[in-house]
């Protein structure tokens, strides 16, 4: 699914430069849910933007699905965005002036979805996560969980093959985070790949592999006992 | 290319993006409403001024120049100087038929002359004149007709009256076609009554009787008062003028360089000066309204910019699902172009409004000070295609402003 050598990535400061990441590499298989670990500052957020194609790395391979990402313009990363990611960030990052459907259906409307069959298609993804009957409402209408689950279902609503989750749970108490968790697990349990950053050992216990990040490179990388979220709701 | 301006999403969004800054949408589009307004309203009242003053001058051939003889001022061929040059029907024979871009030569003559009717009299300006006067200075006849070849021909003993000669020989309302008048004891059929224009060239004229028959009755053989010559529309009346003098000095043995032979008024190079300040007018106002346009399309262009900039976050989130650059900067631009359009048709619907208000208070009446101020379908679609090019461009700016920065930065903005 999701192949990385070698990753280097640094951040100019002033006249010096900051070494973030120092030579990653990373194997992700079809259906794996991935939690990325660290201490604050080593460079998970740094990893996953560049393998959202949100950012670039200075140096290394990586493949996505078979298909190396090398000289991206900011169209073709917009495509391969739209056709392969979805993301779920920390901070909801919904459009505050649109309402759930609409949010839910934006990525459909990049893809040049027709109005009709996009809202078709958010609707059933905002009831995929139990949300059908606040499809009208505004972001400020609704709580912090239930604004997570819209993002989710707008992550969704592309049918990405790979999904990219910054601290889906960071803004959250912990009983919403386990009902997230759940949630993300039921996608994972129907074959999405995952990958989350969190450092919470909880949180990241829930997933089946762990990876953990110190001073730019992985210092562990280990499989998991998956612990279901759904008992603690 | 242009699918994206019939979709309602497109379309959405820029109500969207107004909605959330109303106010500050709405005070940004009134640089560019005022800017529209005045460009139509100045446009306008030129306009109405050019339409008055064509009004005036509309009846008279304007590429024309009168020429009579004055004094000589210079001694020449054993003529001594102070003679009084005097001008001849063969040389406004020889003028028309010598001097290139000439339409026609109008010789006339003009003197004061006694009319009575009944118990009734007065001292006139009368002319003796050929039909062809009527071509270059339009008579408004009231009643009758002008004068024709056939009057010319047979010296017929024919006159119009002004309406102010009538009125003073004829009572109200009394026929005055057909009756007879006496001009210097002779009787004279009326023919046609004519109203005097707003503006006169040359002396004024209240009665008009044909040319030959006034040679006859004064006795003026050949000589002729002065003759109004009309050049043709592409040709230059001043080199005309210029030529005809030339010409007339050695008909008439006058030295080339006698500066006071000839008197001359020069109608074409009067009515250009109007023109002239017409069209600087005109061009004033495109300066000054286009000016303003732009400055109302800046302001547009800077709160675009500001509002791109509170948006960063927003863009950054519609990057991070897929949107290109190009279709950001398409929005951005989009809303610009609408922002600019909408203010544009406003302004140009209420300077229509002012228009016609102008009109109902100073374009009414024969002597409108701006007669039927209006601005073409023509300058309309000049407008708008400026607004919409000018829109483009501006909003060309916090288009590319938006996709400057990477998505994760705009992502990291709070
Ligand atoms: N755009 C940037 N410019 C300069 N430095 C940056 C930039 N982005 C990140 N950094 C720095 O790179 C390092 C890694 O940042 P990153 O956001 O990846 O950390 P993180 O592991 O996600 O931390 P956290 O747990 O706090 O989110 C930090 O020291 C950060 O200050
Ligand atoms: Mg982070």
């Amino acid at each position: 699914m999701l192949k990385i050598k070698g990753l280097h990535k640094s951040y100019p400061i002033g006249d010096s430069s900051l070494h973030v990441l120092k030579g990653i590499d990373l194997q992700v298989e079809e259906g794996e849910m991935v939690a990325i670990m660290g201490s604050s500052g080593s460079g998970k957020s740094t990893l996953l933007n560049i393998i959202g194609m949100l950012d670039e790395a200075d140096e290394g391979e990586y493949i996505l699905d078979g298909l190396p990402i090398e000289n991206l313009n900011e169209k073709k990363a917009a495509v391969y965005r739209n056709k392969f990611l979805g993301f779920i960030f920390q901070s909801f990052n919904l459009i505050n002036y649109k309402n759930a459907l609409e949010n839910v259906a934006l990525p459909l409307y990049y893809q040049g979805m027709k109005r009709k069959e996009r809202q078709e298609k958010a609707l059933f993804h905002l009831g995929k996560v139990g949300l059908a009957d606040w499809a009208q409402h505004l972001p400020k209408e609704l709580s912090g969980g239930q604004n997570q689950r819209v993002a989710i279902a707008r992550a969704l609503a592309a049918n990405p093959k790979l999904l990219l989750a910054d601290e889906p749970t960071g803004a959250l108490d912990t009983k919403t985070s386990h009902e997230i968790m759940a949630f993300i697990q039921q996608l994972n349990d129907e074959g999405k790949t995952i990958l989350m950053v969190t450092h919470e050992e909880d949180i990241a216990s829930m997933c089946k592999r762990i990876v953990r990040l110190r001073d730019g490179v992985i210092m562990e990388d280990a499989k998991v006992e998956q612990i279901r979220a759904e008992q603690y709701v | 290319m242009f699918k994206f301006l019939f979709d309602r999403d497109t379309w959405q969004e820029v109500f969207d993006s107004f909605n959330k800054n109303k106010l500050r949408s709405v005070l940004t589009m009134v640089g560019v409403w005022w800017g529209i307004l005045l460009l139509i309203v100045l446009l306008g009242s030129a306009r109405g001024m050019e339409n008055s003053f064509n009004r005036l001058f509309g009846d008279f051939a304007t590429n024309s120049v009168f020429v009579w003889g004055e004094s000589t001022s210079k001694a020449f061929k054993g003529f001594q100087k102070g003679r009084w040059v005097k001008l001849t029907l063969s040389d406004a024979k020889k003028v028309e038929e010598n001097v290139e871009g000439i339409e026609f030569v109008v010789p006339r003559s003009q003197s004061q002359a006694t009319v009575t009717r009944k118990f009734l009299s007065g001292a006139f300006q009368m002319a003796g004149d050929y039909p062809l006067l009527d071509r270059v200075q339009k008579k408004k006849l009231i009643h009758g007709r002008f004068i024709n070849q056939a009057d010319i021909d047979d010296n017929k003993k024919v006159a119009l009256l002004s309406e102010d000669c009538y009125k003073q020989l004829f009572e109200k309302d009394e026929k005055a076609i057909g009756e007879y008048v006496q001009i210097n004891s002779m009787n004279f059929k009326v023919i046609g009554i004519f109203k005097n224009g707003d503006v006169n060239m040359g002396p004024t004229t209240d009665m008009h009787i044909p040319f030959t028959t006034f040679q006859q009755i004064y006795n003026r053989g050949d000589r002729i008062g002065w003759m109004m010559i009309t050049g043709k529309p592409e040709y230059d009346i001043k080199q005309i003028e210029a030529d005809t003098k030339l010409l007339l000095k050695n008909l008439n043995k006058v030295h080339p360089k006698d500066g006071r032979a000839f008197g001359s008024f020069n109608l074409g190079k009067e009515f250009s000066k109007i023109t002239g300040f017409l069209t600087g007018m005109q061009f004033l106002t495109w300066f000054v309204g286009i000016a303003t346009l732009i400055a109302g399309v800046f302001a547009i262009g800077n709160i675009l910019l500001i509002t791109i900039k509170e948006r960063t976050k927003e863009i950054g989130v519609r990057r991070a699902l897929g949107a290109t650059p190009f279709e950001i900067k398409r929005q951005i631009v989009v809303e610009a172009v609408f922002l600019t359009l909408v203010a544009g048709v406003v302004g140009i619907i209420s300077g229509g409004w002012i228009l016609i208000l102008i009109d109902a208070l100073y374009g009414q009446g024969p002597d409108a000070s701006l007669v039927n101020a209006s601005v073409s379908i023509a300058v309309v679609f000049i407008a708008l295609l400026l607004l919409t090019a000018l829109g483009t461009l501006i909003g060309l700016i916090p288009a590319f402003k938006a996709t400057s920065i990477k998505p994760i930065q705009a992502l990291r903005e709070e």
